[in-house]
């Protein structure tokens, strides 16, 4: 039997092997200088890079923290500090709800909501789509850490006659400083790696925008366009993005493991 | 005394001031989440008027998918969503018992950590990067491999008849299983790790095997464990990019696993910035709001399942 769930185990971590043994050996190829500094060129045409979509990924998702994170900040202040009451329950519920709701719903309501109403696609409606993505982690996080806080030393600040808000802002908020800064770089990797909200939202741009209310380029747009086209060289440039994308939410992952390690531990 | 009381009381109002304003301004933010849900509910809602008013709720039931004649049912993409999920769950839940098992009972903690890292890393990779390495490595595979394998010994079984195309319901339900397997097996062996050391030491001394104290405590972590399957399949049901470029994309509903199929949430990613009418774009908008509706109640069954087992929900809240 438990050599059963050990085979389990090791099943589990082929498909993970495969993915990283072919995506290495088929995106090394295509990643060189070109790949970071210039921009898509047209079939046919050897080189190009997708120099755009690493600079579009790159600022829609720091449109989306600009929106989520004090939005998710504040609401993860509240469920800790406020939060032991019916509202606080439904709010803890309905963020967790909200973070099982696909990304394609999430792109389709910014679709609706910022799209439409302003007649063509934009930077803002793909930064928006992701922020609703980002939201529901940074919160949970934020509370979580916030509550990691020993109460004595809000018990102490309060003593020495400290305001309640200078309290959570000033003391608490500033010891769990660390820990909600990795909540926000789980939700950046996660927001990072979606497709979906943003293939009609922010659309997908062969150029450089010119400005935000213009579709931008993202790398994973591009890695599905380029990916279902029937050219090799995109082909091979969707593989090199995707070794990119895979890099940057590695590095991410592993800051975040690597960061939170420690404080699992103490509990 | 009375003037000790007084000033105590201004000063708490003075201060109450600023505390006035940081809890009010911190529950506005609050409330926003719950605002931004019933805004999507109400966006997507009203978007759909004009599919829900000329189809009424038999949308749900019609297999017609034709933007040509303007005539649209939802029913081949709610089955291609369910049976991809159902498939998904069928490979990935003995796999994810079995690494919850493994994880919680068996390994040391000096291995059991980077295991889990390991496995955990298969969550951390985009759903694209699954959806080309499905495209190009697993479905050459399934062709030449899977399912002439399935069909030559499985064939009397509808399931699994026909032409081995690679790309299809199986492919898809394969490529959503190893992304649903991180999620299933990481709050299973949290919730395995939270049963109380005396019921398995208890089972023990009563002199059952180690796998039968590994029985007890699965029977006494199930509805984490089930919760745990609930909110894969909440997972499986959400999932656009991988399952679009394995699936085939074709509207319609077959016994064998080896056709191809179309899920809700394909069909938005492939067709949305194509609709070219109203009435499509409504359609469309209605299939998200199906979408959305399924997925909240399956995630609210799922974190009320965990919610009760683990009383923190610290590994659901992870994910």
């Amino acid at each position: 039997m438990y050599v059963l769930s050990g085979l389990s185990a090791l099943i589990a971590i082929i498909p993970l092997v495969l993915i990283f043994y072919y995506t290495l050996s088929l995106g090394l190829s295509a990643i060189n200088l070109d790949f970071f500094t210039q921009l898509p060129k047209p079939v046919g045409e050897a080189g190009g890079g997708l120099a755009n979509a690493i600079v579009g990924t790159l600022i829609l998702v720091g449109l989306g923290s600009c929106i989520s994170l004090p939005v998710g900040i504040m609401a993860g202040i509240y469920l800790s500090e406020f939060g032991n009451n019916a509202f606080g329950m439904g709010v803890r519920f309905l963020t967790d709800v909200l973070n099982g709701v696909p990304s394609i719903v999430t792109g389709v309501v910014a679709y609706t909501m910022i799209v439409i109403p302003m007649g063509h696609f934009s930077g803002y409606a793909g930064g928006v789509a992701l922020a609703i993505l980002m939201i529901p982690t940074i919160t949970r996080t934020t509370e979580e850490m916030l509550k990691t806080v020993p109460n004595s030393y809000r018990e102490a600040a309060l003593a020495l006659g400290i305001s309640q808000w200078k309290t959570s802002l000033r003391i608490v908020l500033r010891t769990a400083m660390g820990g909600i800064i990795t909540g926000v770089m789980l939700a950046v990797a996660r927001a990072a790696g979606e497709t979906a909200p943003l293939l009609f939202t922010a659309l997908n741009n062969r150029f450089w925008h010119t400005s935000l209310d213009q579709p931008v380029a993202s790398l994973t747009v591009f890695i599905y366009n380029y990916g279902v086209s029937p050219f090799d060289d995109w082909i091979a440039q969707a593989w090199a993005g995707a070794l990119v994308l895979m890099l940057m939410i590695l590095v991410l992952s592993i800051a975040v493991r690597v960061a939170t390690r420690p404080r699992y531990e103490e509990r | 005394m009375e003037r000790a009381v007084k000033k105590s009381t201004v000063n708490s109002r003075t201060t109450n001031i600023g505390d006035l304003v940081f809890k009010n301004l911190t529950r506005f933010f609050a409330a926003l989440i719950l605002l931004l849900i019933l805004v999507m509910v109400v966006e997507m809602w009203n978007s759909s008027a004009l599919s829900r008013e000329k189809f009424g709720l038999s949308f749900l039931t019609r297999s017609i998918w034709d933007p040509v004649q303007e005539e649209y049912g939802a029913l081949p993409f709610i089955y291609g969503t369910l049976v991809s999920s159902l498939i998904a769950l069928t490979i990935a839940v003995p796999l994810s018992l079995g690494i919850a098992i493994f994880l919680s009972e068996i390994t040391p903690p000096w291995l059991e950590r980077p295991l889990s890292f390991f496995v955990e890393l298969l969550a951390g990779i985009p759903s694209i990067v699954y959806g080309i390495w499905g495209f190009f490595v697993m479905v050459p595979w399934i062709r030449s491999d899977i399912e002439p394998l399935l069909s030559s010994s499985l064939g009397f079984i509808p399931f699994f008849r026909g032409a081995p195309y690679g790309i299809g319901m199986l492919a898809a339900g394969m490529i959503l299983s190893i992304m649903v397997l991180p999620i299933i097996s990481s709050i299973s062996r949290d919730v395995l790790k939270a049963v109380p050391r005396a019921q398995k030491e208890a089972a023990l001394a009563l002199g059952s095997t180690r796998w039968e104290a590994t029985k007890v405590a699965l029977s006494y972590s199930r509805s984490g464990i089930i919760g745990a399957l609930i909110l894969g399949l909440g997972r499986a049901l959400g999932e656009t990019m991988a399952v679009t470029m394995v699936i085939g994309n074709r509207p319609t509903i077959s016994a064998s696993l080896f056709e191809p199929g179309y899920t809700m949430a394909s069909v938005l990613a492939n067709e949305f910035t194509e609709a070219t009418t109203q009435t499509y774009l409504s359609a469309l908008i209605e299939i998200a709001l199906v979408l959305f509706v399924i997925t909240i109640i399956v995630n609210s069954f799922a974190r009320l399942l965990v919610w009760s087992v683990t009383k923190h929900g610290d590994a659901a809240s992870r994910q």
